[in-house]
């Protein structure tokens, strides 16, 4: 048995930021991470630190996506001391591409209705023309069914493997303690603390944060939370190295440090199938051809598809149990976007109980609207 | 460095290697080409830059990456030489086309 | 539109050529895809070109691929060399590359017959230029008719170790030692009235004497040598390694890297397929029938891809994927493909019959399935040390595929088929536990890179 404040259930991008936020203040923190085949949104991750296209219909998330970008320059930083890791973040701003005039007028209204709903607070990004696409990614040819793009100015990249393993390695090097293949099987109460029951392995903390992407499901509702996520496959492709071109973070189209070009996300409905599929690779490559045609004749080292955790309304859920106070559920499919928040505020949250504004906004009790009379 | 057995004989081919001209047998992979020149290394690792040769002839390690006729990472070793092809180093990554 | 055939044979090797004469005489359509350009795999490479005066060389098992091809080539197969398979789909659809282009063929049945590689031997230095692996110095006096000028040599264990030695003195290389890294060779030469008891004592009786013929030829065999190291500063200069307590460092321009070999499982794992831990070769292999079939539906296995058996057994096993196959399609009754199975499996048994006890007798060396010294690279693409391994396993890295995303050991071009056993064995042996529990890499298509071109013109919108 081992005892901690804090147990931090999942080792992904989201709940190892929580978890080296939490060491981060001194808080004496577990993880608990599952095997080599769980399911790992983390390893699939695209590395977008994506703020133009987020919190629809939710403000509260549009500001929370673009805290966090503002807090990563420190954030990479911080990881830097703390685990020596570079992740390579660029905060250059982002490019979504518009490959048809169909895309341009979706975009358009898009950015009409983020507008309304931000008021006072603003939206900053744009639709820009082909011509000062072209200037931003001077190391490509645009080709010539690019119809513009919408520019946000606070979007970026980074390295998402080199995140979680600096992370991993943050949280172990400031006195975290990782526990992996101990996949959670039941939380419960004992009076005093929250226990964790692993296969092999008890785990007692009076704080428990259940962060384990769709693992959730199972055990939220051990400690009285709801937490409505589906999954959703997202195919990426990633080609060999290549000298680097384009610095800037095109939306499904960025090159990694290393010098790879990635390429995604498709949106697909197949349940936790994370295979792949000849169509839609082929789809995604085509839409990147059409794009930058000098691509074409790069080659493609790699296919996966990785199976994203998504709710309802496609914003983060943060909650406490209202029923087992000191039970918090944290989740969403932006993991490398929020990880500077989460390492922050949601880590500050859970540590000291001081709740971020607004942060009900966040619960998953906005799912519970009540069937039509 | 290796060295040809048998005499190409009439069934050789010129091939160019970083502007240098080679009399190759027709049957001949870039990769057996290069190892019978004394290449001395065929490209460097995009990771390090270190020098490499060909390592295991069948298509598997990857190694023998070279720019054919322009095109950048090609395995050498699994293409056939042709009369007049234009054989580089690979050096660290590729560049994109132009 | 994509072509559909009753089999399809992915790989010209003895497994896919017997079995495409096989399939074509009992009425299946056959397609067979082959990365080469000739016809014959590795084991066979060249057998349509080869120079008679390295056939000479080469010797008997080698010619013998020669009526194979033959009978293929006569046979009403459609034959596509230089078609490289990058991606297999459970319901037997198979995307490959030809001439630049892609293309997209189904089979009804789907024949992988790829093989086997070489299992790595990462030493100290290995990817120094003039180090090269045995079977790649095979491959050019096969297909190139070349041999290494200057010092040379072999280290290693194994049958193509000792073949590859053997071949290179008679073709006229200055082959200066062959280091073993077991002692298997004093044990054959003691025990040779143990082996020759059992039906299949032919296979030591041949490696008996190669060795006989390499000592002859007055080249010192070293067995039992360790800590074996590449030496030099950009390219080889000398080979070091330790036997009986004493370091030697000798001076070569080539030196030769074998420790036998092992299925190549590439698409297998990328189509989903079961594999299971063979423990006393420490590789892993396809769970198959009697008949080659796979744990998916459509998808069967022959040669050594399914397990290392040779290439005389690989020819074997083609047969009966192909007598299955036909069966499967109605082309003849279960009964009839029981009894044409019959002399093909009497035969088969006996090139089997002393494979477990070789296999167990001989595993492969424990300090080269996981490397020793924390400088040795492990992943060639991505040059990733073994080091690197055992760091990130210490920070929690809990099996392969963590450790790719930890490190990118196996994310490079070649897939990880350089280094993904290798890897395996380091984690199980930092973590105490079995290689089989640690398990392998998640294989991910392309099997083989592919352009973003070819790639877009399979788009469905």
């Amino acid at each position: 048995m081992h005892s901690a404040d804090v147990i931090v259930v999942g080792g992904g991008s989201f709940g190892a930021a929580v978890a080296y936020g939490l060491v981060r203040q001194g808080v004496d923190t577990v993880i608990l991470d599952g095997s080599d085949d769980s399911l790992r949104a983390a390893r699939g991750n695209f590395g977008l630190v994506w703020v133009q296209s987020k919190g629809m219909g939710l403000q509260r998330y549009a500001d929370w996506s673009r805290e966090s970008s503002h807090l990563w320059t420190d954030f990479a930083d911080d990881l830097q001391d703390s685990a020596g890791i570079h992740v390579n973040y660029q905060n250059g701003g982002g490019l979504n591409l518009l490959l048809s005039e169909e895309e341009r007028e979706n975009c358009r209204r898009s950015i009409d209705i983020m507008r309304q709903q931000a008021g006072p607070d603003g939206y900053d990004a744009e639709i820009i023309e082909r011509d000062e696409v072209q200037k931003m990614v001077p190391g490509l040819r645009v080709g010539d069914e690019v119809a513009g793009a919408s520019f946000g100015p606070h979007d970026g990249h980074a390295n998402p493997l080199r995140l979680l393993r600096a992370l991993h390695c943050g949280f172990e090097h400031r006195g975290g303690r990782y526990f992996a293949q101990n996949e959670v099987v039941s939380i419960t109460h004992d009076g005093s603390a929250f226990v964790a029951q692993t296969a092999n392995d008890r785990f007692v903390a009076p704080k428990i944060v259940i962060a384990c992407g769709h693992g959730i499901t199972k055990l939220a509702p051990m400690v009285g939370l709801n937490a409505p996520i589906r999954p959703q496959r997202g195919q990426v492709l990633v080609t060999e190295r290549i000298e680097t071109t384009v610095e800037m973070a095109l939306g499904s189209i960025r090159q990694t440090d290393e010098g790879g070009f990635m390429f995604g996300n498709s949106e697909e409905e197949v349940g936790f199938n994370d295979g792949t599929t000849l169509p839609i690779a082929g789809n995604i490559a085509a839409r990147a051809v059409k794009a930058f045609p000098q691509l074409s004749g790069v080659r493609l080292v790699r296919n996966w598809g990785c199976i994203r955790v998504l709710t309802p309304d496609k914003c983060a859920i943060y909650d406490e149990s209202e029923t087992m106070p000191g039970a918090y559920v944290a989740t969403s499919h932006s993991g490398v976007t929020l990880a500077a928040v989460n390492a922050h505020h949601v880590a500050n949250w859970v540590a000291t109980g001081d709740t971020p504004p607004d942060f009900d906004h966040f619960s998953a009790r906005r799912f519970d609207v009540p069937a039509a009379a | 460095m290796f060295r040809r057995l048998h005499d190409a004989g009439g069934q050789s081919v010129t091939i160019d290697f970083e502007g240098d001209a080679l009399q190759v047998g027709a049957q001949e992979t870039v990769a057996a080409a290069l190892m019978a020149a004394g290449a001395g290394h065929s490209r460097t690792t995009p990771v390090s830059g270190a020098p490499r040769l060909p390592f295991c002839m069948m298509g598997v390690c990857f190694d023998c990456l070279v720019e054919i006729d322009g095109v950048p990472n090609k395995q050498a070793c699994m293409e056939t030489v042709r009369e007049g092809m234009k054989i580089r180093r690979q050096d660290g990554k590729r560049r994109l086309d132009p | 539109m994509s072509e559909t055939v009753d089999l399809l044979i992915i790989g010209g090797g003895p497994a896919g050529l017997a079995a495409a004469v096989e399939a074509d005489g009992l009425g299946l359509s056959v397609l067979l895809l082959d990365e080469q350009t000739e016809p014959g795999g590795q084991i066979y490479r060249g057998i349509e070109s080869v120079h008679p005066d390295t056939l000479t060389v080469l010797r008997d098992d080698y010619a013998q691929g020669a009526s194979l091809a033959e009978a293929f080539r006569r046979s009403g197969s459609t034959y596509r060399p230089g078609a490289t398979v990058w991606r297999v789909d459970e319901d037997g659809s198979v995307a490959y590359s030809q001439d630049g282009k892609g293309a997209t063929a189904t089979g009804k049945r789907v024949l992988v017959a790829t093989g086997a590689l070489e299992r790595p031997m990462p030493i100290p230095g290995w990817t120094l230029p003039g180090v090269m692996s045995a079977g790649g110095a095979q491959v050019l006096l096969k297909s190139a008719g070349m041999v290494p000028s200057g010092r040379v040599a072999v280290a290693g264990c194994g049958p193509l170790a000792l073949l590859i030695t053997q071949q290179l003195i008679s073709a006229g290389a200055n082959v200066v030692a062959l280091l073993e890294t077991t002692r298997a060779g004093d044990y054959l030469s003691a025990t040779p009235h143990l082996f020759g008891a059992l039906s299949a004592g032919s296979y030591l009786r041949k490696g008996r004497r190669m060795r006989r013929d390499i000592k002859r030829a007055d080249v010192p065999i070293h067995s039992g040598v360790s800590d074996l190291a590449a030496i030099g500063e950009g390219t080889l200069s000398a080979v070091a390694f330790s036997r009986d307590g004493a370091r030697t460092e000798l001076a070569v321009d080539t030196l030769l890297l074998h420790i036998g070999v092992v299925p190549n499982t590439q698409i297998t794992r990328q189509v989903f397929c079961e594999h299971e831990w063979y423990a006393p070769q420490r590789y892993w292999r396809p769970v198959r029938d009697d008949w080659g079939a796979t744990s998916q539906a459509q998808i069967a296995v022959a040669g050594d891809g399914g397990g290392i058996d040779g290439a005389a057994a690989a020819a074997l096993h083609g047969r009966l994927a192909a007598l299955d196959a036909a069966c499967r399609q109605g082309k003849i009754e279960l009964a009839e493909r029981n009894r044409r199975a019959d002399p093909i499996r009497y035969e088969l048994a006996g090139h089997q019959a002393i494979r477990p006890l070789l296999d167990t007798l001989f595993p492969p060396p424990q300090d080269l399935c996981a490397p020793p010294d924390d400088a040795t690279l492990v992943c060639r693409c991505e040059e990733i040390s073994a080091g690197d391994i055992r760091e990130a396993v210490a920070l929690g890295a809990m099996g392969p595929n963590q450790l790719k995303a930890f490190t990118r050991c196996g994310m490079g071009p070649c897939q990880g088929r350089m280094c993904g056993l290798t890897v395996a064995e380091l984690v199980a042996q930092a973590k105490g536990e079995s290689v089989e529990d640690v398990g392998y890499y998640r294989i991910r298509p392309p099997i083989k890179p592919v352009t973003m071109g070819e790639l877009a013109a399979m788009a469905d919108d």
